[in-house]
């Protein structure tokens, strides 16, 4: 079956890397993997490459109808998954680390944005002076300083907000796992009515530089907005880069790492792990804040985004396995994707279901789980 | 809990409960009969459904509340109504067919996520329940511009904004029929096994019981019951819009089970009471401290009250009382059985502790 092995690129990891460690492992130490599938091509397997494959055909003849709009359409999505994985790889890294699943994490990313806008209205506003009468609305001037700087302070207080929360309400009950979530859960509550309070319900932006262009020419005449193609893009491989240094080559991440798979072994090595969980907390709490004023100048802010990227932070975790950095820039792609690709091609002939494109996005949270309960590359804790 | 007076006590307490709730109609006006007795009620049934998986099922479930939009939903398109489908079913017709649906899609949703366990099964089903959320507020043709209105109701009910005491006794009969079943089936085999399933998988599956058939199986009953809540939400408020499916009401639901508490069946309707009645009356007297505190923040109120609850007393409000109970009974000198030490509750797992 020349044509089943080559395309299904999404199904490839599952078969091709994960299979051989799953035998190793299960039939040597721990048992109750190999509970999870079997390693040949069994039907399961042969049956989800197929219709990966007619996943793949389907899209590229969507595709071949108009290429330019595949191209920008693509972009959307990647530039969406970039944004996912800026917020969800700190839900991750805390998770990954504490075992703390920070339900308040949608709410530290409204906070976030919501803190970026205030700072760069109340201290950048005056540069734009005399604009403010044409239109009514923000039509203010910023430069490149009225931007950074509030990303910057946003970023810091958020990451401070976040080690508050873990100093002075997750500290002393580690291990409960439950009743961590259902404290989070509690604040993300109390922060979205506090917010609601103190931001309004309407829609606000975060202007970016004004000397920044709108958008930029790409090869093939496709037009596409320079912040988010550019800046977004850029921000999210930067921390995708630094996150796998500080992980894989700094002391710290060795730490994290082996507090990873044995924080009691850790703590008994006598290293300080309160500390390292309050730097992983702070990491995690910044990255959610940076993702925050990210999306505030991309999309919007808005009561109700908290919860969304709460969601969208849940699926990229679940699909890409809890904890696992790498799963988590997987699983971003796959949702910012198949997000972005279902509002658009789910046209058939008359029929327009872009309405039900959440059905898609379940559909590859159920089509993950349902062969991986732990998500790509989960790990029993 | 296992000597045979302190059952018959239970049963003469649900029975002085129930008598009582039975006589409220003589007793309070109109208005408290709907605002609070009546939405305890249901709110209730969706809690209890809840701390059924958690209590016995060892699963905190977050997708409650979409199983009970589904069912909610599916009722508002088959009957008559302004919105939606407006199929003109019958009401009892088209509240079976919900009932048969939402459980439907409780057993489906329980078979992906039973394999799952502690903090992965409540991160999967509150994604569940915030899709379900998404997809009614995307798909209008289903969920009505802004909501279903002016639903129709079984003709028994009359017209619940001039009488409410038809739905009130409806509301009632369901919420005791549930708590007996509920308590009914974690006596039968299949709940004993669920009870081992919760307290050691590893070993019930040594034992040849299949794990996972046993919690999606669960998920499904606890999903009838979720079911009955959604129904019952659409008969009391008479619409249902995506917006009163949402994140929102997911965790208040949860609220409610914490508040009351997670570990016991009648903490589900204790939480619900006290729930109704904060809302209800926190409007009136909370102080207004500049934009922090308010008539307007009531999810302040209530998100601050449940945070205490969680910090100080994860058995809610149930364990709280039983906590209280079991240090009077020290303090008369009576010797506290080991079994009484651990909070008491009919074999659930210490509160707080999740495997």
């Amino acid at each position: 079956m020349p044509e089943t092995v080559d395309p299904p690129e999404g199904g490839a990891p599952k078969s091709g890397d994960a299979a051989p460690q799953v035998t190793t492992t299960g039939v040597t130490e721990a048992p109750e993997v190999t509970a999870q599938g079997g390693t040949r091509w069994t039907p399961k397997r042969i049956g989800i490459a197929v219709v990966v494959a007619l996943l793949l055909v389907w899209l590229a003849t969507k595709a071949a109808g108009n290429l330019r709009q595949f191209a920008v359409v693509s972009l959307n999505g990647i530039t969406l998954a970039a944004l996912y994985f800026v917020v969800a790889s700190g839900f991750t890294l805390i998770f990954g680390l504490m075992r703390v699943v920070n339900m308040a994490h949608g709410s530290l990313y409204l906070l976030g944005g919501y803190l970026a806008l205030k700072l760069q209205e109340s201290w950048f506003e005056e540069d734009a002076g005399l604009n403010l009468s044409l239109s009514g609305t923000s039509d203010a001037e910023y430069g490149l300083l009225g931007w950074i700087v509030p990303v910057i302070v946003a970023t810091a207080i958020i990451g401070v907000v976040g080690v508050i929360m873990q100093q002075v309400f997750l500290r002393w009950n580690q291990g409960q796992e439950l009743r961590q979530a259902l404290i989070t859960i509690a604040l993300s509550v109390i922060i979205a009515d506090q917010m609601l309070a103190a931001f309004g319900g309407i829609s606000q932006r975060i202007s970016p530089p004004t000397a920044w262009p709108t958008s930029i020419l790409l090869p093939g005449d496709v037009r596409f907005g320079f912040f988010r193609g550019v800046v977004v893009l850029s921000a999210a491989l930067l921390i995708a880069v630094g996150l796998w240094y500080v992980i894989k080559r700094t002391r710290f991440g060795k730490i994290v790492r082996a507090g990873v798979d044995d924080r009691d072994m850790v703590a008994a090595l006598g290293i300080n792990v309160q500390l390292v969980f309050a730097g992983a907390f702070l990491i995690g709490a910044m990255l959610a804040g940076f993702g925050g004023v990210l999306g505030g100048s991309m999309i919007s802010l808005q009561p109700g985004e908290d919860t969304a990227f709460l969601l969208n932070s849940l699926i990229v975790v679940i699909i890409g396995g809890m904890g696992s950095l790498g799963g988590a820039a997987i699983g971003a792609l796959a949702l910012g994707l198949v997000d972005s690709y279902a509002d658009v091609y789910l046209v058939f002939g008359d029929t327009d279901l872009t309405n039900y494109s959440i059905l898609v996005t379940f559909a590859l949270l159920v089509a993950v789980l349902a062969f991986r309960p732990l998500g790509l590359f989960g790990r029993p804790a | 809990m296992t000597g045979v007076g302190k059952g018959r006590l239970g049963w003469i307490g649900l029975g002085v409960v129930v008598l009582l709730a039975a006589l409220m109609p003589l007793l309070v006006s109109d208005f408290f009969l709907s605002v609070i007795l009546t939405k305890t009620l249901w709110l209730g049934v969706a809690a209890a459904s809840l701390i059924f998986l958690a209590a016995y099922g060892g699963m905190v479930s977050l997708a409650q509340v979409g199983i009970y939009a589904v069912a909610g939903m599916t009722f508002a398109n088959l009957v008559a109504a302004d919105g939606g489908h407006a199929a003109a079913w019958s009401p009892w017709l088209a509240a079976l067919a919900a009932l048969v649906v939402a459980t439907v899609v409780g057993l489906g949703f329980g078979a992906i996520s039973a394999r799952s366990e502690g903090i992965y099964f409540l991160m999967i089903t509150l994604a569940f329940s915030v899709l379900v959320f998404y997809f009614f507020s995307q798909v209008t043709e289903l969920s009505g511009f802004g909501g279903i209105n002016n639903v129709d109701l079984p003709g028994i009910l009359g017209n619940p904004s001039q009488d409410p005491v038809p739905l009130f006794y409806i509301t009632l009969v369901v919420s005791v029929l549930v708590f007996l079943a509920l308590r009914g089936i974690s006596r039968t085999p299949f709940g004993l096994a669920l009870q081992g399933v919760r307290d050691e998988p590893a070993r019930m599956r040594a034992l040849g019981f299949d794990v996972t058939r046993h919690r999606m199986l669960a998920f499904g009953f606890a999903a009838l019951i979720a079911a009955l809540a959604g129904v019952l939400s659409v008969w009391y408020n008479r619409r249902i819009s995506p917006g009163s499916i949402g994140l929102a009401q997911t965790i208040d639901v949860l609220i409610i089970a914490v508040i009351g508490g997670l570990y016991r069946l009648e903490g589900a309707w204790v939480g619900a009471l006290t729930y109704a009645l904060i809302d209800n009356y926190s409007r009136e007297y909370t102080p207004s401290i500049g934009d922090v505190l308010g008539p307007g923040r009531f999810n302040t109120v209530i998100g601050v009250i449940f945070l205490v609850i969680v910090l100080a007393s994860p058995g809610g409000l149930v364990g709280l009382w039983e906590n209280v109970k079991e240090r009077l009974g020290r303090g008369r000198g009576e010797r506290g059985s080991p079994q009484s030490g651990t909070a008491g509750h009919e074999g659930g797992p210490a509160p707080g502790t999740v495997q």
